[in-house]
């Protein structure tokens, strides 16, 4: 009886999706836009802080504040970030509480209460760059510039797309539709996702000036911004790795303490050859 | 409960005799993972996973634990609680790697043991009861998985809960208000960040409590085993411990090792990098995908898209859905072939592999964007599912010629069996 019944059953679903895949079949079409015409996968970059025993390149890291600071802050927050943790950049004390105090965070009046500010001590966060979202919107042709902190987790292969994306900039292909041109205030980039970007291309060459010496192309500071931004989506990203290694080491030789003694057991128990 | 020759438990200090005239702990340990308890010497590697899901289980609640005393379940400050866990948390990062990840490889072991149970027919008496409480086990770690990846209300998270309670939705009459009931409001928010997380933090010790009962009901028969005859005789078994002690042992070792290996190198290889936005309920995810253990069950929701006479689309793969995972329940009376394993079952263990084969296509599938040609592969595959166990088991099961099976687990695995003989031998 109950297999009588699901038989039924089995038949009632299966038919459904017969007729499903019918009408799938009838009206089929492969997906296709110009967005996956045109989009470009991040091109290759190779970072210190890459592989299993990837460090942070520490001179590379303050290059990339630097840009960050310079260029990307004006539109651009950091909210999970502290200056404290810029010592992970390899400044000392003195100098991380110098960055510090170059930055006006929100305070109160000790006498009257009121709101103001103040200057930022080191276990201030980093100030927002707008007050909120509709400042945002309003300062940058109705988009909202995201926070920075997670960028390189929040996107496929980020590291390589921040990098991709600030040295990505182009003239629009002759091939591109007119519907996918930019609009007024919007830039060609093929590796953003729709291809059309809100932000003016942000770099330029010499827009900053390196203390360490380094050049500052277009490509270096878009690869330096990058690495930046790998530290400040994972500050521990370095003793992750670094941990692993022992935690490897020591499962791999108890588990192969394991298996012996799972051996010399077991020895009884098994068929004897010949 | 136990075989005749099932050592006794003798207590060798004078505080344990003690003891167990006043609580026989120590003696219920002996008889469920000591050397009380014996267990086919034929077992083979697919039996180390019940052990391992324990594993995981109490891995989950650990880390689990920790992480909820940093976390911080309102909507306004969940995504940067779990940042700060991340940041600033001493070890924080690693508990909740290994959280993420754990459930992850949680999921790996628990599909690897339901498809034992599969090949070998664990769910075929005298092991239903064990069988049904497993399907309870897998939709609760399903329940809960769903709620911890709300949690950290991330894009992901909150898509992710508005399209799966959206699923009730579809149910005639009730669905709306049903919908509304388990979010505590119209759309996600702090009620139903609160009440997941209330619940996530229930249900794994629900799951502790079957798996109790699950464990129990096994060692009513013991273990079923690779051949699929039942234990006859002493030589047929090993006690638990050491034997299996040291087997589940040192395989416990080699997954940690991979459990490590992607914690430490490739923590967020499997997490989706929309959930590293906070949540946002004015933007869409192009892509809304659960994580990717529902991916098969979530390519049958969306392969039903034509209205089945008067049932609408959505509805149809609701049922589907639900009904994918709740016919495994039926399973024990749709398959009622006498031989459990299907090493000896020529034609169904063909069917076994097909259905591998579907259910990874489904898998797959179920990443992929909701657009051709992944529909309708898709289609097809779960067209098998269903047709699978509902159709093909029953009548596969009524027309096949098994192979001779062995007479023994001793004869299975020396080649002889002593007491098989009709004369003892010399
Ligand atoms: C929280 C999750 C689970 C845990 C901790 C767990 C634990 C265990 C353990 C320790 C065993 C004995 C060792 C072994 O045979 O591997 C076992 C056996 C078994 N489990 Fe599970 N299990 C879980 C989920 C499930 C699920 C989801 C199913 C099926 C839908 C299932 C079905 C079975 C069956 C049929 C057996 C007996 C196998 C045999 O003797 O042939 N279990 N389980």
């Amino acid at each position: 009886m109950i297999r009588i019944l699901s038989i039924l059953v089995g038949l009632f679903f299966t038919v459904a999706l017969a007729w499903s895949l019918l009408t799938g079949l009838l009206n089929f079409e492969l997906p296709h836009t110009v967005e996956h015409e045109f989009h470009e996968h991040p091109k290759e970059l190779h970072l210190a802080s890459d592989g299993a025993f990837g460090k942070f390149d520490r001179q590379q890291l303050q290059r990339g504040f630097q840009v960050y600071k310079e260029v990307c802050a004006a539109c651009h927050s950091l909210r999970h970030v502290a200056f404290r943790d810029l010592a992970a950049l390899g400044y000392n004390e003195a100098e991380v509480k110098a960055i510090a105090v170059g930055y006006q965070v929100d305070g109160i009046d000790p006498n009257t209460g009121e709101a103001t500010t103040r200057v930022g001590m080191p276990t201030d966060y980093f100030p927002l760059a707008f007050p909120n979202d509709v400042a945002a919107r309003a300062a940058n042709n109705n988009a909202i510039p995201p926070d920075l902190s997670l960028m390189t987790k929040a996107r496929h292969n980020g590291a390589a797309y921040v990098y991709s994306l600030l040295s990505g900039y182009q003239d629009p292909p002759a091939a591109l539709p007119e519907d996918n041109r930019p609009g007024e205030g919007l830039y060609y980039n093929p590796y953003f996702a729709n291809l059309n970007l809100a932000m003016a291309p942000p770099l330029n060459e010499g827009i900053v000036s390196f203390g360490d010496g380094t050049k500052s192309t277009v490509e270096q500071m878009s690869k330096d911004v990058a690495a930046f931004l790998v530290w400040t989506a994972e500050p521990k990203l370095e003793k992750r790795k670094q941990t692993g290694l022992p935690v490897l080491g020591f499962l791999l030789f108890a588990t192969i303490l394991g298996f012996l003694s799972y051996k010399s057991i077991w020895a009884d128990k098994k068929k004897k050859k010949g | 409960m136990s075989f005749p020759w099932a050592n006794e438990y003798k207590p060798s200090h004078p505080f344990m005799q003690w003891m167990d005239d006043r609580l026989p702990l120590p003696r219920l340990v002996y008889n469920s993972v000591g050397a009380g308890y014996p267990v086919p010497r034929n077992l083979n590697y697919w039996w180390n996973f019940g052990f391992m899901a324990l594993v995981c289980l109490i891995i989950q609640i650990v880390t689990g634990i920790i992480l909820a005393m940093h976390f911080a379940a309102n909507d306004t400050v969940a995504f940067d609680s779990v940042e700060h866990i991340m940041r600033d948390v001493n070890w924080g990062w690693l508990m909740r790697y290994v959280h993420a990840n754990g459930a992850a490889a949680f999921f790996v072991v628990v599909y690897v043991h339901i498809f034992r149970g599969f090949y070998y027919g664990s769910y075929k008496a005298p092991r239903e009861m064990v069988w049904l409480l497993g399907v309870v086990l897998f939709l609760l770690m399903m329940a809960t998985a769903f709620m911890g990846y709300v949690l950290p209300w991330g894009q992901m998270s909150f898509w992710a809960a508005k399209v799966i309670t959206g699923l009730f939705s579809a149910i005639p009459m009730v669905g709306e208000p049903l919908q509304q009931w388990l979010l505590g409001g119209f759309a996600p928010g702090n009620a139903t960040l609160n009440r997941f997380f209330s619940l996530h933090y229930l249900l794994p010790f629900v799951i502790v409590g079957v798996v109790v009962l699950h464990i129990w009901a096994l060692h009513i028969p013991g273990s079923s085993n690779p051949t699929g005859v039942p234990v006859k005789s002493e030589s047929d078994t090993v006690p638990f411990f050491p034997y299996f002690i040291a087997k589940d042992g040192w395989t416990v070792g080699a997954f940690l090792f991979f459990l490590a290996a992607v914690t430490f190198y490739a923590p967020n290889m499997l997490g989706h990098p929309d959930n590293y936005i906070p949540a946002n309920p004015m933007s869409t995810p192009a892509h809304i995908v659960p994580d990717w253990y529902f991916w098969p069950f979530y390519a049958i929701l969306r392969a039903f898209t034509t209205d089945f006479f008067f049932i609408p689309a959505k509805l149809m793969g609701v049922l589907a859905m639900f009904g994918s995972i709740l016919i495994w329940f039926l399973l024990p009376w749709l398959d009622k072939s006498p031989v459990r394993s299907a090493s000896y079952r020529p034609l169904y263990r063909k069917f076994f592999y097909v259905l591998l084969v579907a259910m990874a296509v489904l898998f797959y599938c179920g990443g992929a964007p909701a657009e051709e040609p992944y529909v309708v592969i898709s289609q097809i595959a779960a067209a098998y599912y269903f047709a699978h166990f509902l159709i093909i088991l029953p009548i596969v099961s009524a027309i096949e010629r098994p192979d001779p099976l062995p007479y023994s687990i001793t004869e299975a695995v020396l080649g002889e069996d002593e007491s098989a003989a009709l004369s003892p031998a010399e």
